[in-house]
């Protein structure tokens, strides 16, 4: 018990990371499809070998950049660092554009430079009733909480989504804690799945538990709304064009509000990719 | 293989370690680079442009990807000088290798009390002077594309910052850039850097926007290299004082190409985004390219393009 305890500990050193960022070029192990077959899938868990750091928390990150690229895709892609094992990192990715289109042709022993691990993760408290809060891709860096989490009968999910649900990696979630899922329609009646958030995390208000959240901006805004009115602790990720991932190009950057950090910093332009992806609500402006 | 080299200014000279430096706003103030590498192996570093007091910058979004480059309107966000002074020039390793810093203004006199007050820092190695910014006090014209504004500007820096190599930094959004290089030259600059970001813009015809809040922006990466190494070219020919050469470089043997039309050291820009170990790899393996094409000596490499066959 007490070395299995250590394993976590070194794995995730809770809400401090700890492991100095690096660069460094892993193989593709391999690449696979999720979601129905037939047509052309958009859905994929990108399976890497180990990066040469091993201290990683949740809601982390890395800046990927596979050789396939060229120069003509100049930048890396920020990605969740979705799980982490002895002998590889996982990462899961939805095809959006000309990158991520790029990366789905990726065969096993291709390679990718890799720089991580980036930013802060969400805060792990093994005794507070938590809350996540999940929106499309916005699952996978709960993918690897609930994996690290100490004690995960006090964790439950909520799990927003377009696609069918087989495109997700749901399973790896519901081995550890059950997962409520609500498919949005495409025509965009959201109120169910708006008032299904409301009162979900109302009753984490009332528990003094911890809300954290993960997906599009829109989603985001009511998670940080709600949250206010309240009055729950409440953590979002946000997600904003990254170029550098470690805080130099200044392209990354969201506004903070007037609670946030101190004095004259208040309503200052910080980056997301050093200052967050993950925030307290009540610090950002969206 | 000895890599080290002399910028020699008409004032000041600057000694490099090496001739690999970071260009400004591509590696912040180094700091956020130390996991990638070992700061004291560049040849420079080059920190984000500063002004006299913080700024905010431009609102999202500021950067967009294009096709082997990218825009940006970042708007010069920086923490101002004192900030730089204080919290961060001390934890640089100043006295391994050369901090440069860049500095940015809205009118002359505003250079030149940047300058003063960089000109007691015992950690400032050099100034490189943006005058890719307008002159905001005097109508707005930007100072890189008027050789007289260039030329007052480049003066009282020299003026303001006596003990310090002075180095320009030019546009290329100019019909002759030769002409700017002199005349920052007869100003006394002691080296010129070229070139900073080309003017450019992207849009969306599904939303029918700017891809910038700014709308326009600067152009850099591999896409700018031809234009960069055409520029470095006439500078280079046109003056007599040193040259960095700039834009599009990502490897050693993209920074023998400038060299070899004239520049005697050279900066990383976006390639520094592309991997954050760019400029420590492109130096650690600048030696074993330069044995692999037979230059032993790269000072005699530089300028040594033949013109006739
Ligand atoms: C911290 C962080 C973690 C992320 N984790 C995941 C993940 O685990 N799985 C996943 O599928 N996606 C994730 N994303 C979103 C993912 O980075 C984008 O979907 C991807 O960059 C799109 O690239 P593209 O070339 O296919 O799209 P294009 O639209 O062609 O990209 C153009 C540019 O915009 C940027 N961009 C486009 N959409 C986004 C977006 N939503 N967020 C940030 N930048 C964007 C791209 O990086 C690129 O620089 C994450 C984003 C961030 C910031
Ligand atoms: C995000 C970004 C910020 C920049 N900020 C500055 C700056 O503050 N001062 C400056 O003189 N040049 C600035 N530049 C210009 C670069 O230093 C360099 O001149 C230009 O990008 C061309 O080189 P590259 O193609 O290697 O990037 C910036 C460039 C980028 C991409
Ligand atoms: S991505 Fe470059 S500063 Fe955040």
């Amino acid at each position: 018990m007490v070395s299995f305890l250590l394993t976590v500990r070194l794995l995730c050193a809770y809400n401090k990371p700890m492991s100095q960022p690096n660069s460094c070029e892993l193989e593709v192990l391999d690449l696979v499809p999720f979601g129905q077959t037939g047509n052309e899938s958009r859905f994929f868990a990108l399976r890497l070998g180990r990066p040469n750091w091993n201290i990683w928390c949740p809601g982390q990150f890395v800046m990927l950049r596979p050789h396939n690229f060229g120069l003509d895709i100049p930048w890396a892609r920020p990605l969740a660092i979705c799980h982490m094992t002895a002998r590889h990192m996982i990462c899961f990715f939805q095809v959006r554009g000309k990158g991520t289109r790029r990366m789905a042709e990726l065969r096993p022993g291709d390679k990718v430079r890799v720089w991580g691990p980036l930013g802060n993760g969400f805060v792990m408290e093994p005794d507070t009733p938590t809350l996540l809060l999940a929106g499309g891709m916005g699952i996978v860096p709960f993918v690897g909480y609930v994996s690290e989490h100490l004690k995960p009968w006090n964790v439950s999910m909520l799990f927003g989504h377009r696609e069918h649900i087989s495109c997700y990696p749901v399973d790896s979630i519901n081995e550890h804690i059950p997962v409520d899922s609500l498919r949005e329609p495409e025509n965009g009646d959201l109120d169910n799945f708006i008032y299904t958030i409301q009162e979900r995390m109302r009753e984490y208000a009332e528990q003094k538990g911890l809300v954290l959240a993960c997906g599009p901006s829109p989603f985001l805004r009511t998670v940080q709304t709600f949250a206010a009115e309240l009055g729950v602790r409440c953590q979002i990720s946000l997600e904003t064009r990254m170029a550098c991932g470690v805080g130099a190009c200044l392209g990354c950057v969201t506004k903070t509000t007037t609670a946030w950090p101190v004095g004259e910093k208040r309503e200052r332009h910080v980056q997301v990719c050093t200052h967050g992806p993950v925030f307290w609500a009540s610090q950002v402006a969206l | 293989m000895d890599l080290s080299v002399t910028l020699k200014g008409q004032t000041r000279d600057l000694v490099l370690k090496n001739p690999v430096l970071t260009a400004s706003g591509t590696f912040g103030y180094g700091l956020e680079f130390v996991t990638y590498g070992d700061l004291s192996e560049l040849g420079g570093i080059v920190v984000k442009g500063l002004s006299l007091h913080p700024r905010e910058g431009n609102s999202s979004p500021r950067i967009i990807e294009t096709t082997a480059g990218m825009l940006n309107a970042v708007g010069l966000q920086n923490d101002g000088v004192e900030s730089f002074c204080l919290e961060k020039l001390p934890r640089l390793p100043w006295h391994k290798t050369s901090i440069i810093a860049n500095i940015y203004a809205a009118s002359v006199d505003e250079f030149a009390e940047l300058a003063a007050r960089l000109d007691q820092e015992e950690g400032v190695a050099a100034l490189e002077v943006n005058v890719s910014c307008p002159n905001v006090k005097a109508g707005g014209a930007l100072f890189g594309q008027d050789p007289a504004l260039a030329s007052s500007v480049t003066s009282a820096v020299r003026r303001a910052a006596p003990h310090k190599h002075i180095m320009v930094k030019l546009s290329p959004n100019v019909t002759d850039i030769a002409l700017m290089a002199r005349s920052v030259e007869d100003a006394g600059a002691d080296s010129i850097s070229c070139i900073n970001t080309l003017l450019g813009m992207a849009v969306d015809i599904q939303t029918r926007r700017p891809s910038l809040a700014n709308v326009v922006g600067g152009l850099s990466g591999p896409a700018i290299k031809p234009v960069a190494l055409r520029c470095v070219w006439q500078v280079a020919r046109a003056v007599k004082i040193p040259v960095v050469g700039l834009g599009g470089i990502l490897t050693a043997e993209d920074a023998l190409e400038f060299m070899l039309v004239g520049a005697k050291a050279v900066q990383v820009g976006t390639g520094n985004f592309m991997r954050p170990d760019c400029a420590f790899a492109l130096t650690q393996t600048l030696p074993a390219v330069c044995e692999r094409l037979g230059i032993d000596n790269l000072t005699s490499f530089c300028g040594s393009l033949q013109l006739d066959s």
